[in-house]
């Protein structure tokens, strides 16, 4: 093969390669390159093998031609962020040379397509430069039929090649990628990943040494974080479901609608998001727990009705991932600022459930939860996560589907009488009952948004209106007591806390490993239940000097964002402090470490 | 209850029950105005539930929020008082999620044709079944005489004092253009008429659309005198050689003067979004052959590994 150029970067890269646990590479090209794709295989051959992956993507939110990059993070050991700056980076244009060649550690390795970059004399000095005439060599692989479309599996060919990763497996699974499709679409896939693989020029065989990770584990299932939530609520036994196009929403809303009728349910799409979510409640009124969700202005949308089903008691779960806001804000990038809306959105005193998952694994899970929250409580439970976890890519162990999956018959026994708003069940949670149960004493139920007596008729009578109400609060203060025991990670006690929510669990968790390895004693603490919040929180903040709320979402007028502020309000603890993030990108290692530290340095210099 | 041997039978037996008594169906007082035309629907829902012999617990009331809306207070069934304008949307996720009910729906022209109107014509093209009958008084009653979107022009309301000048809804022409497959009219001073429609309604397979005329005498008190024979005004039934399937002559029907038409002005028939989707789950399960949940789930699952 003709047409490569090396560069020896400065920082002495040689011909041996480097021993590592884990290696984070970056693709950087246009949307329609399929880059995805390569990270989708990378994180399905990590499910099958010892070695653990996740994988972040960034879409742009323009159809087809803008700028798209996928990271993937491998390693031997358990991965639980993304990672930071690459060790690798994939440049296939000039602009994504330009634009990511920030992002490399010192002494990474720049892989770049010949045919369309010309590398910078500054950065060539830099790093390590290799280049691959990536678009020539896959037309020339593949017979040139195809231009372009090949040349994210010949890059992960040459992937392969350059971390020795089991190209049989890989082989397998590009056969169950491509081997639905036309045989001929196979045979191109293969050609281009085999010619990849045997690409051997510039010893890029012989730059890493990527270690094997320990004993061979349970199986591996791979998914994104969107995907894990459609599948949970399966799991979990939604049948019905209703929603409205929006990013990044849509991915679960195309599952659940492909999907559900395997099991005998549907999922509509409506003309709008307040169509939808009352679509939801109504099949909930029905008797099977049914999901609507969206994305920031949709949610926006959907308050009122959210509002009366906490009214009416009837269980729903919405779903939320989060992305920029306020308004149309950044359709396609990270922000946690939905928590508020979630807790307070609609008017009155409306207590609902709010829920948060950390990664891909816990979409999976939480779902589970909210369903079974919703149902046993008559309440909307709210599950938050974030455009971060929604296109992410993860292996995470197969869940046990057998004892997770759950029997959905309707329930339309007949009993002797019913109160839809029964006040004489101490604080309980009222059951619902779906029409076409039999109420045998004839006195059936009305359900409704207007405050009611307990058989749902109106009633304006002040002390019925605050026995409803507490009615209405007291079953989340119930929940509250069901939450498991929270968990601190690191010292049970010190002088700082981390606390996080959502898809910073990641990071945060890292921190405070890197932390420790300094010397800097530092814990953390990630909350997953933010509506009801578990019940020993203030045990543990009493037990640090000052706790920071590490939030993707503005510090506001007084300086802590919106957990931070939940957490004051609650524990009217002005040693809750809050380190906020607006860039609409997620929280890196690095820059936690370095906000926290200087948050320190701030406080002891005014000390 | 008055018939015990109704209450000890289960609910499978239901079709063999003796019709529900008019005592049994009725709940609250209605909260309607004395003359209101609403009581005359009322009436003749029982009086529909009755002919029908729908099984007690079976009896679906939906509503969104107006005067008319009160409706599922007055019905002693199970009943939803939902949030204004979007009762079409809920008793669309009721109504497909089961298949079992036929669920009814009414509200006012404030919830059907202002705040819920994309509603409506969403809930008509996608035909999902259900009976869906408007208690159309021209005015908004609950909030005490403001212009509605069927208020005529020159109606003085207190927004619009010096007569409401904003074109609007005729709902015939709007349930024809948006898809509805059974459109009808009728008025609360018919109640023959009304219970005709009502009847026709659920025999349909599909969304049925009913207007009723029904008089605000507190609001607009008069308004529909012109329909009705006892105030020297005429009831026009369809002309009897009217084609319902024909949807031009209906929309041409519909655009008469008021008072207008009453019957049905235009059914057809289209599959409901009840049955293709019902359709869309045997497909799907057929490839299952009965296999638990967890095992389909399980295939999905070992796709992604």
């Amino acid at each position: 093969m003709s047409e490569t150029t090396v560069s020896e970067a400065n920082n002495g890269s040689n011909s041996q390669p480097s021993n590592i646990s884990e290696v984070t590479i970056r693709l950087a090209g246009n949307s329609q390159d399929g880059i995805q794709s390569i990270g989708g295989f990378l994180a399905r051959l990590a499910g099958r093998s010892e070695r653990d992956v996740m994988t972040m993507m960034t879409i742009p939110s323009t159809i087809s031609g803008g700028a798209s990059i996928f990271q993937v993070r491998l390693g031997s050991g358990e991965v639980i962020s993304p990672g930071d700056k690459a060790d690798v980076l994939f440049a296939f244009y000039q602009h994504s040379y330009d634009n990511h060649v920030n992002n490399l550690t010192k002494g990474g390795v720049l892989v770049y397509d010949s045919d369309h970059v010309e590398p910078c004399e500054e950065w060539l000095t830099k790093y390590r430069h290799i280049g691959i005439a990536i678009s020539s060599l896959t037309v020339e692989a593949i017979g040139g039929t195809a231009r372009d479309k090949g040349k994210n599996i010949y890059a992960l060919g040459l992937i392969a090649g350059m971390f020795s990763l089991d190209t049989t497996k890989l082989e397998r699974l590009i056969n169950e990628r491509f081997g639905s499709k036309s045989k001929s679409i196979l045979k191109t896939a293969m050609d281009a990943f085999q010619a990849g693989c045997r690409y051997q020029s510039n010893d890029i065989s012989n730059l890493f040494r990527l270690a094997r990770g320990g004993a061979e584990r349970s199986n591996q299932v791979v998914m994104s974080g969107n995907e894990a939530i459609g599948y949970g609520l399966i799991a979990a036994g939604v049948r019905f479901g209703a929603g409205y196009p929006i990013t990044p929403w849509s991915d679960i809303m195309e599952l659940l609608r492909r999907e559900l009728p395997k099991y005998g349910g549907s999922f509509i799409q409506c003309e709008d998001e307040i169509a939808s979510v009352s679509m939801a409640i109504g099949a909930s009124y029905g008797g099977h727990v049914a999901v609507t969700g969206s994305s920031g202005p949709g949610i926006s949308l959907k308050t009122e009705a959210i509002g009366w089903a906490v009214m009416a008691e009837i269980p729903l779960v919405v779903i939320d991932v989060q992305r920029g806001g306020p308004s149309t804000g950044l359709p396609t990038d990270v922000e946690q600022s939905d928590l508020n809306i979630a807790l307070y959105g609609g008017h009155g005193d409306s207590p609902r459930v709010v829920l948060a998952a950390s990664d891909v694994e816990d979409c999976f899970y939480t779902a589970i939860e909210a369903v079974n929250i919703a149902r046993k409580y008559s309440v909307p439970v709210f599950v938050l996560t974030d455009q971060a976890i929604a296109t992410r890519i993860e292996a995470f162990n197969e869940p046990d589907l057998k004892t997770i999956c759950k029997n959905v018959e309707l329930d339309l026994s007949p009993v002797p009488s019913h109160k839809p708003y029964d006040l004489s069940s101490g604080d309980g949670p009222s059951q619902h009952r779906a029409p076409g149960t039999r109420i045998e004493d004839g006195r059936y139920p009305v359900v409704t948004g207007l405050e009611h007596d307990e058989w749902g008729h109106p009633s304006g009578d002040a002390a019925n209106h605050i026995a409803m109400t507490k009615k209405r609060r007291n079953k989340l203060k119930i929940l509250a007591d069901e939450l498991p025991a929270s968990e601190v990670y690191g010292a049970d006690s010190g002088d700082v806390l981390l606390v996080g929510w959502g898809s910073t669990k990641g990071p945060l968790l890292e921190a405070v490993e890197e932390l420790g390895s300094n010397g800097d004693a530092l814990s953390a603490l990630h909350i997953k239940h933010i509506n009801p919040l578990p019940n020993d929180l203030d045990t543990i903040f009493s037990r640090f000097s000052s706790v920071y709320v590490i939030e993707m979402n503005d510090g506001g007028v007084y300086g802590y964002g919106q957990l931070a502020g939940v957490l004051r309000a609650r524990f009217a603890d002005a040693r809750i402090k809050g380190i906020n993030k607006t860039a609409a990108r997620r929280w890196k290692v690095s820059e936690i470490i370095e906000r926290v530290k200087e948050r320190l340095e701030e406080e002891a210099a005014t000390a | 209850m008055s018939d015990t041997a109704t209450m000890e039978q289960p609910t499978q037996d239901a079709g063999e029950r003796q019709p529900v008594t008019k005592k049994e169906i009725t709940a609250d007082h209605p909260t309607w105005c004395p003359g209101c035309g609403d009581f005359s629907v009322l009436s003749i829902y029982y009086k529909l539930i009755q002919k029908r012999n729908i099984p007690h617990e079976n009896v679906s009331t939906v509503a969104g929020i107006g005067c008319s809306s009160r409706f599922p207070y007055f019905v002693q069934a199970h009943g939803v008082h939902y949030i204004h304008g979007r009762a079409l949307s809920f008793a669309s996720g009721l109504s497909i999620s089961r298949p079992d009910l036929h669920v009814f729906t009414f509200g006012g022209d404030g919830d059907a044709f202002s705040i819920g109107g994309n509603h409506f014509v969403h809930t008509a093209r996608k035909n999902v079944k259900m009976t869906y009958l408007v208690m159309d008084n021209f005015v908004y009653g609950l909030t005490k005489k403001q212009t509605s979107p069927t208020s005529p022009l020159g109606f003085k309301s207190k927004t619009d004092n010096w007569g409401a000048f904003d074109q609007p809804i005729n709902p015939m022409k709007l349930a024809i253009s948006a898809g509805a497959t059974f459109v009808a009219r009728t008025s609360h001073t018919n109640p023959k008429h009304l219970l005709e429609m009502m009847d026709a309604a659920m025999d349909h397979d599909g969304f049925s659309f009913i207007e009723c005329l029904s008089e605000c005498t507190e609001f607009f008190a008069g308004a529909f005198d012109n329909s009705n024979p006892r105030k020297g005004g005429e009831f026009k039934l369809m002309p009897e050689d009217h084609d319902p399937t024909d949807e031009a002559a209906a929309y041409a029907l519909a655009s008469e003067d008021f008072p207008g038409r009453f019957g049905i002005f235009y059914q057809i028939q289209r599959p409901t979004k009840n049955a293709l989707e019902a359709g869309v789950i045997d497909a799907a399960q057929g490839k299952f052959e009965g296999k638990p949940d967890s095992e389909v789930l399980q295939a999905t699952f070992d796709l992604m590994k």
